[in-house]
């Protein structure tokens, strides 16, 4: 088994005329999703992957037309709270969104309407999700995971990579890797995964990695105590960030008192999760807590 | 990005909040002619976006004119942590019956936007909510909604504020609302808001702080960017669309991904060394960003070794390899170079550097041993 995506879903691409709408989307096919449609509005009856996508002009026509149950949302900053908005309204239940820099306040609303709307929100500025062997989502490489029984859920993109790619070198494969992504506003947090993965039956053993900024990994901290009984480890990168300076994403700045790579390594330890110094000891960590 | 004081104010004022906004000056004789057209006592303040500048002697108050251009004297050319001050706002003094904190902020916490409120005003907010946590009203707002009636008469019942002064706080704490939503800011706050001896309520300092991601709907705000107190490499950097952060080390980085290129100091420093910079260059690696971000790392003296990660994952890394490699030739300073490219074609990427005399790594543990040992003039293990 994996959480979010799986051989069932039904992949539309909202901006999948666009570079890397086209790029990512050939990845996600050749990977096996299923990707069953895409959305460019003005082109609709156009066709991507080489004929083999339709295109429609809005996901209501391409929910209609495909009966997609998932959507990745390439599309720029300025247009990408609206297209999230539009899969939501369209009935889609899980919406993948890549696109870097849409504005907080844009995503504040966003965040309450799909929350009302029961609809699940992955990211903004994320590399998606992969179970492997079965489909990715996003733009995690494919060629970096492993079949396995490990899940993984990270607030950054090219240190999942790495951290993926130390496991599956080592032998350790995984259920599904999941980033949901770097912003202050991101519509699904630590915990919801962490619960996702807890009641996974194939999840054996779960690793997080974290970085300096808000206080999501101590929150998931509190939860790991309570609710999971699964060995677990984590990285957080960021012990060496100045205060109040904004790491590259947004939502990664120490603010007063709070927010630090120490902090958030305390509430872990103490929660009974074992804390790598650097990601290429994630494996050996998760191999001393007996994961096969 | 933050604004200045007086930028601040200006955008407060242009929502129907009353400030105290004075004028600015750039030099003694300015700061004079300003107090002469103010009228009667004056505030001398120095104009920096770092904290702390009253107790630095950045902020003076002067009985006239020919004092203004003293104090003003005094605080343009003083540096406040590694800031100099160049402009001086000149305000009018007000006597201060009672000073209160009000804030609006982007709660990532309760995902909301929130009122922050204290009767305890003219220190730091921060400070107030560790030593008395019961004198900081924290709000949060519908998120579709916004700020409501009943939210501003629950403030204003929790400032105590007699019933006269009622009336105008609606129409400041509307217009703190509205000014932090209209321009796409992370923090709006005025502190302190004082009640005057004549009974009025006035913004006698105001902080906004904006949204970088929301910045492109508002190019008359980007222009109010200060580019005085920026680092010039971290100027070049932007413009040259990398993220960097000048730090004090040795080892410069340049990285793919913010969190790789945070995990990637972390081990600079794990391995005994000081990252000199924090330096994301952003999806695709390509050849020209490449070039600058070599130029931004060695334009710091400081810098006795570069290491470059870069996860390529789909990327294919010769052609990064070759990028460095091409980049390299153009710069004017050499220093010992530690590459570690991983993803497509990471052999054939070693094969380049290697025959380019550059140093190789195939983990992030052994790069960052590396590039400590290369800093010290050690040759490579």
């Amino acid at each position: 088994m994996s959480i979010l995506v799986d051989r069932e879903t039904r992949l539309l691409v909202q901006g999948i005329t666009g570079r890397e709408g086209e790029f990512h989307s050939r990845a996600m096919a050749e990977y096996g999703t299923q990707v069953v449609a895409g959305v460019t509005p003005g082109k609709g009856g156009q066709t991507a992957l080489d004929g083999r996508v339709p295109v429609f002009d809005t996901v209501d026509e391409a929910v209609r037309g495909t009966g997609a149950n998932a959507s990745c949302i390439f599309v720029p900053a300025p247009a990408a709270a609206d297209a999230i908005l539009e899969a939501a309204d369209a009935g889609i239940g899980l919406v993948f969104c890549i696109t870097e820099g849409i504005p907080a306040l844009d995503m504040l609303r966003v965040y309450w309407v799909l929350r009302q709307a029961g609809v699940r929100l992955i990211g903004p500025n994320c590399p998606g999700a992969t179970s492997p062997g079965q489909a990715k989502v996003g733009i995690i490489p494919g060629s970096i995971h492993r079949e396995g029984a490990v899940g993984l859920v990270s607030r950054s993109g090219t240190l999942t990579y790495e951290v993926v790619q130390a496991m599956s070198d080592a032998g350790l494969g995984q259920t599904t890797c999941v980033g949901i992504g770097g912003d202050p506003i991101v519509g699904t947090s630590f915990i919801d995964v962490l619960d996702m993965f807890n009641q996974d039956p194939e999840t054996e053993a779960i690793v997080m990695i974290g970085e300096i900024g808000g206080d999501e990994e101590e929150r998931a901290a509190a939860f790991c105590a309570r609710e999971v009984r699964k060995p677990m480890a984590a990285f957080i990168a960021g012990r060496t960030a100045p205060p109040g300076r904004r790491m590259g994403h947004a939502g990664a700045i120490i603010s007063a008192g709070g927010g630090t790579a120490e902090s958030k390594r305390a509430a872990l330890q103490a929660a009974g999760v074992s804390i790598a110094d650097s990601p290429s000891q994630i494996p050996s960590l998760l191999r001393a807590a007996g994961v096969r | 990005m933050k604004l200045q004081e007086y930028r601040s104010k200006e955008i407060l004022a242009s929502h129907g909040v009353p400030v105290s906004v004075g004028e600015v000056a750039t030099t003694p004789a300015q700061a004079r002619a300003a107090a002469d057209r103010i009228g009667g006592p004056v505030v001398v303040k120095a104009q920096v976006l770092v904290g702390g500048r009253g107790k630095a002697g950045g902020v003076k108050l002067a009985a006239d004119p020919a004092e203004a251009e003293a104090r003003a004297a005094e605080i343009l050319g003083m540096t406040i942590k590694d800031v100099t001050v160049r402009t001086v706002l000149i305000a009018p003094a007000a006597e201060i019956a009672h000073e209160y904190y009000l804030g609006i902020v982007l709660d990532r916490a309760s995902r909301a936007v929130a009122v922050i409120a204290s009767a305890e005003g003219g220190v730091e907010i921060e400070e107030t909510a560790r030593t008395n946590p019961d004198a900081v009203l924290r709000l949060p707002l519908h998120p579709l909604l916004g700020l409501l009636e009943h939210n501003v008469r629950r403030v204003a019942f929790f400032l105590g504020l007699s019933p006269d002064l009622r009336g105008q706080f609606g129409s400041i704490l509307r217009g703190l609302a509205e000014a932090f939503a209209s321009s796409d800011a992370d923090l709006a706050e005025i502190n302190p808001l004082v009640v005057t001896a004549g009974g009025e309520l006035l913004a006698l300092d105001a902080k906004i702080v904006l949204d970088d991601s929301g910045l492109y709907r508002h190019p008359d705000l980007e222009a109010m960017r200060d580019a005085n107190e920026e680092e010039p490499s971290e100027i070049a950097a932007r413009e040259a669309g990398i993220n960097f952060i000048k730090l004090d080390g040795s080892i410069g980085c340049m990285v793919n991904g913010a969190g790789l290129a945070m995990a990637t100091m972390d081990l600079v420093k794990l391995a005994g060394g000081e990252p000199a910079n924090f330096l994301d260059i952003g999806g695709g690696a390509k050849a020209d960003r490449v070039a600058a971000a070599f130029r931004i790392i060695l334009d710091d003296p400081n810098v006795r070794a570069i290491l470059v990660n870069i996860f390529g994952g789909i990327t294919r890394g010769d052609e990064v390899a070759r990028g460095i490699v091409e980049a390299r030739a153009t710069l004017q300073r050499q220093v010992p170079m530690v590459v570690r490219i991983v993803g497509t074609n990471a052999a054939e990427a070693a094969q380049i550097l290697e025959a380019a005399n550059l140093i190789t790594a195939a983990s992030l543990d052994e790069a960052a041993a590396r590039a400590v040992a290369a800093a010290r003039g050690e040759a490579p293990a």
